[in-house]
């Protein structure tokens, strides 16, 4: 008998409609951007050539999609095998996220059409990280289809290739393991490497140079943990289901390492680059700096007891804080406190947001749709025991 | 000088020779050979090979070069090509036999040399073909010392070690092949058919192409690489459209619209006055012209390429037509890289608003998911308390 179950729900709810309605919309606004070209949707402009499209599809998406990653490894790495139970959602919502995160680059590639030269060797810059996160992504899209494989195949156990798939499978799994948690690595740390290159346009308190890749993994890992966190309470709350909080709590005991680290290693490297003094500057970056620091603080006051732990809906509230903390950390970095030169601004268009409302939309959909025919979520007495 | 691999030439080779049969020092004529090997993609060594190869004397092909329907266009450029003070080294490079319009003497003794020539060197001389071949009435049309073109140049070809085919007309026909084409005029890789021949087309060609393509031949006794058109694939292998320096305004969608309007003077893109560019292969746009410098071919001096290279290009489409595209035609609308004014469009409030709404919505979700989970807990505690 497997550890994990498919709930028997009806897939069409009112809430799903309402669901497809804004992927609607933004399925239209798409059809705009690829007949009439980028300019006719989005507000980017030469100083602000990357806007919400890549700052929450991808920078901040593939950072919410580390569930699969963050669990990997503490199953995998750790030997934590009592996690597992939650590792297939976490594997979906990371396959989700990230696919939507590439599909958010190619529509937000002006030259779409070129999108191919990027697998062809002969046309590579090695010395671009652009390069090193486009193939570290798109393989690990490939590699996370491959570890949600077994999920798909469970289903159809009785048809004999399906058999015959899944021994093979069985038998391969541990690479793409091992690859679904070295890629990660790569490209989350090369994100960061993203705002080196980007030299003075990022704001003085985020700029940290080279501990950027360091503080981009970590952000990525805590956002890993505390999706996992979110994404178990909000199922449990929606399917009314038993709160998987006994195992929940584990994970923020790893969240309070995780962000103690993070902040330990930033504040050391503003106060070792002499910018201290920018935190209580009191401007924007200053307050979205502070802003985000009380996000981060949050879910650690909360998570450092061992009652707060145990507490369903604390543990939610930290793990979203958490959540929005690292949202936030790459949104100011990338884009509120962005500053490329006089004259330029930056505000999604309308058209421009609804195709990102969509985006997240249609991962909801596709989730549901998952999680309703397919054996993912753990069993409630697994997540009870 | 340090025995380093890459000088590794024969010691013996005497390059103060070359200094007094050139009249160029050995280092010009160094950096000549260097020059030469870099536009191949060829190191220092190839480069090398190549100085020994012209210093040594006894390696110097005969060449036997024919003129048919042109306007000796190619020698023309060649003579004024400066890489390197060219009357010397392609006299020296190659043992020029016959060449009509540079031979000092004329009539039927120069024929006669020419034929000495051949018979002499049968299966060793390079042809060089400059001009079209008139097929119609049997040739008629182009006769030199009362032999038709199309003899000449089938009897020429019988016994060559290498053709080459030096500019348009010669390569494809050139302005004379356009309809209605009275003469029947061709190319000469359409006339000699079955035979291998190297194409350096162009209206001029460029000098460099040829002078690289016979040092190749000079220095490893073969021909290099060529596509199927037969034109040499260093030098052809790319559109102009690929390399042009015109090329990020075609991609932003800045196009000169009429000579002299603000995108003509601004050096933007010619694509919608006709240049033919984005079909013809050819480097000019690394080369240039006959190493004047500063911007020197059609594109650089604003106007449009008209695709002289190119079959059915060149001659034959008008010229300013549009060109085919060979890669990619960019599409109707493209952000406004440079705009730096505010948005202040009526849409950012209704973006706002759901950038509001999202975040609205996770917090909310956050709030009630949590006052469920909270009687869930209650709930389970109550129970296991009972059950205790």
């Amino acid at each position: 008998m497997s550890e994990y179950v498919e709930l028997k729900r009806p897939l069409f709810t009112p809430f799903f409609m309402a669901l497809a309605l804004l992927v609607g919309l933004a399925v239209v606004f798409l059809a705009v951007r690829f007949v009439n070209g980028m300019g006719s949707v989005a507000n980017l402009n030469g100083g602000y050539s990357w806007g919400i499209w890549v700052v929450y599809d991808i920078v901040v998406g593939t950072a919410l999609a580390c569930g699969g990653y963050a669990l990997a490894v503490t199953v995998y790495v750790f030997n934590k095998g009592k996690y597992h139970p939650l590792i297939r959602p976490a594997l979906l919502t990371s396959l989700l996220g990230y696919g939507f995160a590439a599909f958010g680059a190619f529509v937000d590639m002006g030259r779409w059409w070129q999108f191919y030269n990027l697998f062809l060797p002969w046309q590579m810059n090695f010395h671009s990280v652009m390069l090193e996160v486009g193939l570290c992504v798109s393989a690990y899209v490939m590699v996370l289809s491959i570890e949600f494989l077994p999920t798909i195949l469970q289903r159809f156990r009785a048809q004999a290739l399906a058999q015959r798939i899944e021994s093979v499978l069985s038998r391969a799994l541990f690479f793409v393991i091992a690859l679904g948690i070295l890629l990660p690595t790569m490209h989350q740390s090369s994100l960061g490497s993203f705002l080196i290159a980007m030299g003075w346009k990022v704001h003085p308190l985020w700029q940290t140079l080279h501990f950027q890749p360091l503080l981009a993994v970590l952000s990525a890992f805590t956002m890993g943990f505390a999706i996992v966190v979110l994404e178990s309470s909000l199922a449990a709350a929606a399917f009314r289901r038993a709160p998987e909080t006994p195992l929940l709590a584990g994970l923020g005991r790893i969240i309070v390492g995780l962000i103690v680290a993070f902040l330990v290693i930033r504040f050391a490297a503003i106060l070792w680059q002499g910018k201290l003094g920018r935190i209580f500057a009191f401007d924007l970056g200053s307050l979205m700096f502070l802003i985000e620091t009380a996000l981060f603080a949050y879910p650690l006051a909360v998570l450092i007891s061992p009652r707060g732990r145990r507490n369903a809906k604390k543990l939610l509230y930290a793990a979203a804080s958490m959540v929005l903390a690292g949202a936030l950390y790459r949104f100011d970095a990338f884009l509120i406190t962005f500053d490329p030169g006089p004259g330029y601004s930056y505000f999604p268009a309308f058209p421009e947001s609804m195709v990102t409302v969509g985006t997240v939309a249609a991962e909801i959909m596709a989730y549901l749709y998952f999680v309703k025919k397919f054996p993912v979520l753990p069993r409630e007495e697994h997540a009870a025991a | 000088m340090a025995k380093d691999s890459n000088f590794s030439f024969d010691a013996s080779t005497d390059f103060a020779a070359i200094e007094q049969r050139l009249g160029v020092s050995r280092r010009t004529f160094l950096k000549f050979c260097t020059g030469v090997a870099a536009s191949f993609g060829l190191g220092t060594k190839a480069a090398f090979a190549m100085a020994e190869a012209i210093a040594n004397p006894a390696k110097r092909p005969p060449v036997i070069w024919l003129h048919g329907q042109e306007c000796t266009g190619p020698t023309e450029s060649l003579l004024r090509s400066e890489q390197p003070t060219f009357e010397h080294l392609i006299l020296d490079l190659i043992s020029l036999d016959y060449h009509q319009t540079l031979d000092a003497g004329a009539g039927h003794r120069v024929e006669a040399v020419k034929r000495e020539a051949m018979e002499k060197y049968k299966g060793k001389y390079l042809l060089v073909v400059e001009g079209a071949i008139p097929l119609a009435q049997n040739g008629i049309f182009c006769k030199i010392g009362g032999q038709t073109m199309m003899d000449a140049t089938r009897e020429a070809a019988e016994n060559a070690a290498a053709i080459v085919a030096f500019g348009s007309c010669a390569s494809w026909g050139g302005v004379q092949s356009a309809a209605p084409n009275p003469t029947g005029a061709t190319g000469a890789p359409q006339f000699l058919k079955g035979k291998t021949v190297v194409t350096i087309p162009g209206c001029p060609p460029n000098p460099a192409n040829f002078l690289g393509t016979v040092l190749y031949f000079v220095t490893y006794g073969k021909l290099p690489p060529i596509d199927d058109k037969g034109r040499p694939k260093w030098a052809y292998s790319r559109l102009i459209h690929e390399n042009c320096y015109r090329r990020p305004h075609f991609d932003a969608g800045r196009f000169a619209t009429q000579f002299g309007d603000e995108g003509h003077r601004q050096g933007w893109c010619l694509y919608k006055l006709g240049c033919k560019g984005p079909e013809t292969y050819n480097n000019c746009p690394s080369l240039e012209y006959n190493n004047v410098g500063g911007g020197v071919w059609p594109i650089g001096v604003g106007h449009p390429c008209f695709g002289c290279s190119e079959q059915g290009t060149g001659f034959n489409k008008p010229m300013f037509s549009l060109a085919e595209v060979k890669t990619h035609t960019p599409p109707n609308a493209f952000p406004n890289i440079a705009d730096r004014q505010n948005p202040t469009s009526s849409t950012v409030v209704a973006a706002a608003a759901v950038a509001g709404a999202a975040v609205g919505a996770f917090l909310g979700a956050t709030a009630v998911a949590g006052k469920k989970l909270d009687g869930k807990q209650a709930e389970a505690s109550q129970s296991a308390d009972k059950g205790a």
